[in-house]
């Protein structure tokens, strides 16, 4: 008997990325740039607060939204960082991950047929996530010459009636794009008028560099009311796997988001939550120092893959570089492909994060300075090889 | 240059193209800097962290709580400063609390670091009283095992 695939679901493509991996994995002694989670294990004071939770039996199920405690450590985090006050009990959930909380959202919002605008590149579940919820994903393409930031104009180019939800993702992955306060000022506008909700993903929002200060579109007037505020705890505290992410947003939202989650998840990992608890209140200092690093490290693959020739503008924010291989003649894939298999250096291919990213590939600096030093010189010399 | 020191004491020995490039700065920049913090006396040294489980094995550290009286003209400067002199003597701080300086000697062998607690340090005469504490095992070393740790179990490939 053969099974019969929902269409919805059948017709989503392969992922780029996955293809990728699996090459990569069937190759031993591969330097990976492709990786995108820290190369840091959760700081210590807050895997040891997870296992002095476990010790004392803390092992059940939570309320649905979330332990009350975390609800109010989110709370008065996203105030202290983000300018925006949440109602603890009523207006956060807790979610597996930012990527389930975005679900939620798509799934709380959508009727069939209703149109999501997102901004590409970007992070590959966003147009297979609005299509599961049967939604229509309209990409809005962004250009190397603004940084890979989302203009306003571009984006209005691309409002319909049927026009439910904007995503935002800034810094972005995979370019590391940020928005500059006036654009997102026009952004909110546009959303204002034409009643537009915004999801706004901001997991990177703790990784930005130069003294680049992080605004939130939630914090621009009149927009709290329209903005579901993502965030999580993977990136800025090196946490992917206790897979802790939330969502803020007006309590209706949040109410009809919690009908789903309770009956799909029922409720976050508790000891996710009790590490979460531990790293929002006390992990800022951890943070500071993964950011330094970080930066550190941005600044070294940038002046590599620059002298090599393969132009790279310094990303404002997240752990991702998105250097021009056009020069090379070869498309992201074949650069790709064929710098794994000549040089053993893993890097990801623009195209996997949509059509705009052709002519780029993906570099992640979460990776340790040898590694990143060694990949390098092997890029440096692969270029070397290449015509133009 | 809070930046230049927080990479000297991570690995002072990374070459100056590396820090160059970490910071963002020239090769010249770099050098300048580090010849700077060397003459102002901000940079001290640059020590090895010696695995003592696996060198020297021999060799004993303590710690030595020492109570003293202090002088009316010196305070507790003077005497420190004498104390701080033996060669044995790797570190020496003013405490607060319960006794005064704590010091920490490293010697030869047991006989050595008893010797010079019972026939140098006890000697002298602003010194009250000595409480010894030996080494047993090291668990960690000016910070050595303090680094972020990095994970091996990530997938080779991810979103």
């Amino acid at each position: 008997m053969s099974i019969r695939i929902a269409s919805n679901v059948r017709d989503i493509p392969r992922s780029g990325i996955r293809d990728f991996f699996e090459i990569v994995q069937s190759m031993g002694d591969v330097i990976s740039l492709g990786i995108g989670e820290p190369d840091f294990a959760t700081p210590w004071h807050i895997r040891e607060a997870a296992i002095y939770a476990l010790e004392r039996g803390r092992t059940g199920y939570t309320s649905n939204l979330g332990l009350p405690r975390l609800r109010r450590s989110i709370s008065d985090y996203v105030q202290k960082h983000f300018g925006v006050r949440y109602e603890p009990l009523s207006e956060v959930l807790v979610s597996v991950g930012v990527s389930e909380a975005i679900d939620l959202a798509l799934r709380a919002l959508l009727d069939p047929g209703d149109e999501v605008i997102y901004h590409e590149p970007c992070y590959v579940s966003y147009a297979p996530t609005i299509s599961l919820a049967r939604g229509v994903a309209r990409a809005v393409q962004t250009r190397a010459s603004d940084g890979f930031a989302l203009r306003a104009e571009d984006m209005e180019k691309a409002i319909t009636p049927r026009t439910r939800v904007l995503m935002l993702n800034f810094p972005t992955n995979p370019t590391g794009a940020t928005m500059e306060p006036e654009e997102l000022e026009k952004i909110a506008a546009l959303c204002r008028r034409h009643d537009l909700v915004v999801m706004s993903d901001e997991i990177y929002s703790e990784l930005t560099y130069e003294e680049g200060k992080h605004h939130s579109i939630a914090a621009c007037e009149g927009m709290k009311e329209r903005t579901v505020f993502l965030h999580g705890l993977s990136k800025a505290f090196a946490m992917t796997g206790w897979r802790i992410g939330f969502a803020c947003a007006p309590a209706p939202l949040i109410e009809a988001m919690m009908k789903i989650h309770q009956y799909a998840i029922l409720c976050a990992p508790v000891m996710g939550q009790d590490a979460a608890i531990e790293a929002l209140e006390r992990g800022a200092q951890s943070v500071d120092k993964m950011r330094r690093e970080y930066e550190r490290r941005r600044n070294f693959i940038t002046s590599a893959l620059n002298d090599c020739g393969l132009p790279c503008p310094k990303p404002k924010g997240a752990f991702y570089v998105f250097p021009d291989i056009s020069s090379t003649g070869l498309s992201s894939r074949e650069f790709s492909l064929r710098l794994l298999h000549e040089k053993k250096v893993a890097v990801v291919p623009g195209t996997a994060f949509g059509p705009a990213g052709e002519g780029h590939v993906r570099c992640s600096f979460a990776t340790a300075l040898d590694q990143i030093k060694t990949a390098a010189e092997r890029i440096a010399e692969f270029r070397a090889g290449l015509p133009g | 240059m809070e930046a230049l020191i927080d990479l000297l004491q991570q690995n002072a020995l990374m070459s100056r193209t590396d820090m160059a490039r970490l910071l963002d700065r020239t090769v010249e920049e770099v050098e300048s800097a580090i010849a700077k913090l060397e003459a102002d006396g901000v940079v001290l040294g640059y020590q090895a962290i010696i695995n003592r489980e696996k060198w020297d094995q021999d060799k004993v550290t303590a710690v030595i709580e020492v109570k003293i009286t202090p002088e009316r003209d010196g305070g507790f400067d003077r005497i420190a400063e004498r104390i701080a002199k033996f060669e044995e003597v790797q570190s020496c701080y003013l405490m607060s609390g319960g006794y005064d300086l704590l010091i920490v000697v490293e010697a030869a062998n047991l006989r050595a670091a008893a010797g010079f607690v019972a026939e140098k340090l006890s000697t002298i005469g602003a010194v009250q009283s000595t409480a010894t504490h030996f080494r047993l095992k090291t668990y960690k070393e000016n910070g050595a095992f303090h680094a972020l740790e990095q994970t091996h179990e990530r997938l080779s490939v991810t979103p």
